[in-house]
């Protein structure tokens, strides 16, 4: 009888088969063992879906954001116009903006009993702009103050506390603007004394405007997001108008010899707030980030975020902040007890960045190009 | 007798047609039809409103940054031809052969990294502690304020244009029939007298077409004026992101754009006639 000789790596046709059905069964067994995380689309500005924000959140629920971030509440109005409804599932938003979106109808109404508004600061329990009547459409997570931003190098505190210190003679095509309309022109409005500096009549225009134009040969550049960073954290400008600690914040706790002060004339305050895009399919998990982001350890994260600080409004958030961050609660004033954030919003220091009033948005946008032009 | 139209020639026709529609014309149309849409709350409408042309051409805002971008281009491709000219000479001919082939290799190379990049990384050169005033301090001058200016924007132009400009030189100054130069110094023409009498306009069709390009390239950038300038003075680029940053204004935008594309088509006619003019064909 011959023997079959023997092959030690020979392919049987029953061996391919086994073979083959194990290779093509394995993914469904890792499927099966770990199933594919549930998407989540998040519009945004940058750094609220990093994994300093995220990660918790998307290994506690299995859940995978997929971020588009924007540059500005224009940019994010356009993007949610251009796209088809409940391609974002969660949308953040700058609060003049949420108007806008629920005008369009580009969101939807949430349940205030949902989220732990109890914990927040009273003056946060229903901000201006969240709600029609007493139908909720989004929910404040993070705020921040706008003043005058300042190269400690350059200038002593008590010349930066004041808006007439983008005047000053030694700051000469030293001064920046991040380059938005909204938050210079108010700040400049709030330099003449504006009590509401958005909501201000023809002859009040026309000081805020004068007084703009005068600023011009002082300024030495006018910067986007990057830019912005950059021209403060490398010398080049020296005093910057429109921006707060949302920038100097994440350069300061970098090294950089910048801070924000809020001068004597009052600051600004801007303010992001998380609503559910309208016919997303995954508003039961979007609710649930809103609450995660919204609830003490969320809060407490999102003060200290990497791409940029900022305020928080949930008392509790300020407790854990304390608790595991003690530092960074004192760098931007949330300390419990002692003199804070919130004094500055009680004594009548603090007034919202809002769309104007008496005038059109491309009012204030068309004499922005001009003063940039001239 | 009518002409057979072959497959041969529509294989290799059809897909430049297809492409010329689908990413020029179709969007040209559709920037035309846009520029007299209207924008209310925020939100754009169909309409057939000239109010956005009769806005943006009433405005001085809008004819500043269109003279200053103009002028800025047009010394972009002024400066960049004069400064490439010795560069793409030298190669053509003084070069060997092999380092012809090597310095065009390395003209290529800057088209290998991102030109936002490139123009980021000039910032660390030229801020007022960067790298050339820190040697400059140390034979005791500056510091020079040349980041945030029109000198910078103009530095970032080159960054840009600079490599394609040689190139283009290049390419005609090498099919330059030797025998002209030799003809030159044969008659005891001098070495600078027959660059400018004989080389120059032996390449004229390389020389302004290379200017042409490095003019399309400045006029539309962005990111130069933007990240060298500091925004500084406006430019058409910077005018139009100001225009859709604020309330969704993208039919001014349009007319913006429409503006500029007139205006390429115009200086790219009027460039390529003073070119070929006075050649037989």
């Amino acid at each position: 009888m011959m023997e079959r000789p023997t092959r030690p790596f020979a392919v049987t046709r029953r061996s391919l088969l086994v073979g083959g059905a194990a290779a093509l069964a394995t993914p469904m067994l890792s499927r099966r063992a770990f199933a594919a995380p549930t998407e989540l689309t998040m519009l945004a500005w940058y750094g609220h879906a990093e994994p300093d924000m995220v990660a918790e959140f998307e290994a506690e629920n299995n859940v995978k954001f997929v971020p588009k971030y924007y540059t500005g509440g224009d940019n994010m109005l356009g993007l949610i116009s251009q796209s088809p409804p409940g391609t974002f599932d969660v949308i953040l938003s700058d609060a003049e903006y949420v108007q806008q979106l629920n005008a369009a109808g580009y969101i939807e109404a949430l349940d205030p009993a949902d989220y732990a508004f109890d914990d927040f600061f009273p003056e946060f329990q229903k901000f201006p702009g969240h709600w029609d009547g007493d139908t909720l459409y989004s929910v404040i997570t993070r705020f921040g103050f706008l003043g005058v931003a300042y190269n400690t190098d350059a200038l002593t505190e008590a010349e930066a506390s004041s808006y007439e210190v983008f005047w000053n003679e030694k700051l000469k095509g030293k001064v920046g603007h991040f380059d938005w309309h909204l938050p210079n022109l108010g700040q400049i409005s709030q330099l003449l004394g504006n009590a509401i500096p958005y909501d201000i009549d023809e002859a009040a225009w026309e000081a805020v405007k004068e007084k703009t134009l005068s600023l011009r040969p002082q300024v030495g550049g006018f910067f986007d997001y990057g830019g912005t960073f950059s021209s403060l954290n490398d010398g080049q400008m020296l005093a910057f108008a429109g921006i707060g600690d949302w920038i100097t914040g994440t350069l300061e706790k970098n090294g950089a010899k910048v801070r924000s002060i809020i001068p004597e004339q009052g600051g600004l305050q801007w303010t992001e707030s998380f609503s559910i895009g309208k016919g997303s399919q995954k508003a039961d998990l979007a609710k649930k980030w809103i609450q995660y982001v919204t609830s003490a350890k969320g809060q407490a994260k999102s003060a200290n975020m990497a791409a940029y600080p900022a305020l928080i409004p949930n008392q509790k958030g300020w407790e854990v902040l304390n608790a595991e961050n003690p530092d960074e609660a004192k760098r931007q004033g949330m300390v419990i007890g002692q003199s804070n954030v919130m004094d500055m919003i009680r004594a009548g220091r603090i007034q919202y960045r809002q769309l104007p009033i008496q005038q059109d948005l491309e009012t204030w946008n068309d004499f922005w190009s001009e003063y940039k032009g001239a | 007798m009518p002409r057979r139209v072959s497959l041969y020639s529509l294989t290799f026709s059809l897909p430049l047609l297809i492409w010329q529609l689908l990413f020029f014309v179709f969007p040209l149309v559709f920037l035309v039809a846009l520029s007299f849409w209207t924008v209310k709350n925020f939100a754009m409408r169909p309409d057939f409103d000239g109010v956005n042309w009769v806005t943006m051409y009433g405005r001085a805002v809008f004819w500043q940054a269109y003279g200053t971008t103009f002028a800025l281009a047009a010394s972009a491709a002024i400066l960049t031809s004069v400064l490439a000219f010795p560069c793409s000479y030298a190669i053509a001919f003084k070069l060997s052969e092999s380092a012809r082939r090597w310095a065009i290799f390395l003209m290529v190379i800057p088209f290998f990294t991102s030109y936002l990049v490139r123009v980021y990384s000039w910032q660390i050169f030229l801020s007022d502690r960067g790298i050339i005033n820190v040697v400059l301090g140390w034979v005791g001058l500056g510091p020079f304020g040349m980041l945030n200016t029109v000198g910078a924007t103009m530095v970032g132009y080159m960054t840009l244009a600079f490599p394609l400009v040689v190139l283009l030189q290049l390419f005609s100054l090498v099919f330059i029939d030797r025998s002209l130069i030799e003809a030159a110094h044969n008659m005891r023409c001098g070495r600078l007298r027959t660059v400018f009498e004989v080389v120059i306009p032996s390449a004229r069709v390389g020389l302004t077409i290379a200017a042409l390009f490095c003019f399309i390239l400045t006029f539309g950038d962005f990111v130069s004026p933007v990240y060298l300038g500091g925004g500084d003075p406006t430019t058409l680029s910077i005018l139009i992101t100001d225009t859709t940053k604020s309330g969704q204004q993208w039919p001014r935008a349009a007319v913006i754009a429409l503006t500029m594309i007139a205006t390429l088509l115009v200086v790219a006619f009027v460039t390529v006639r003073f070119a070929y003019k006075g050649r037989s064909k």
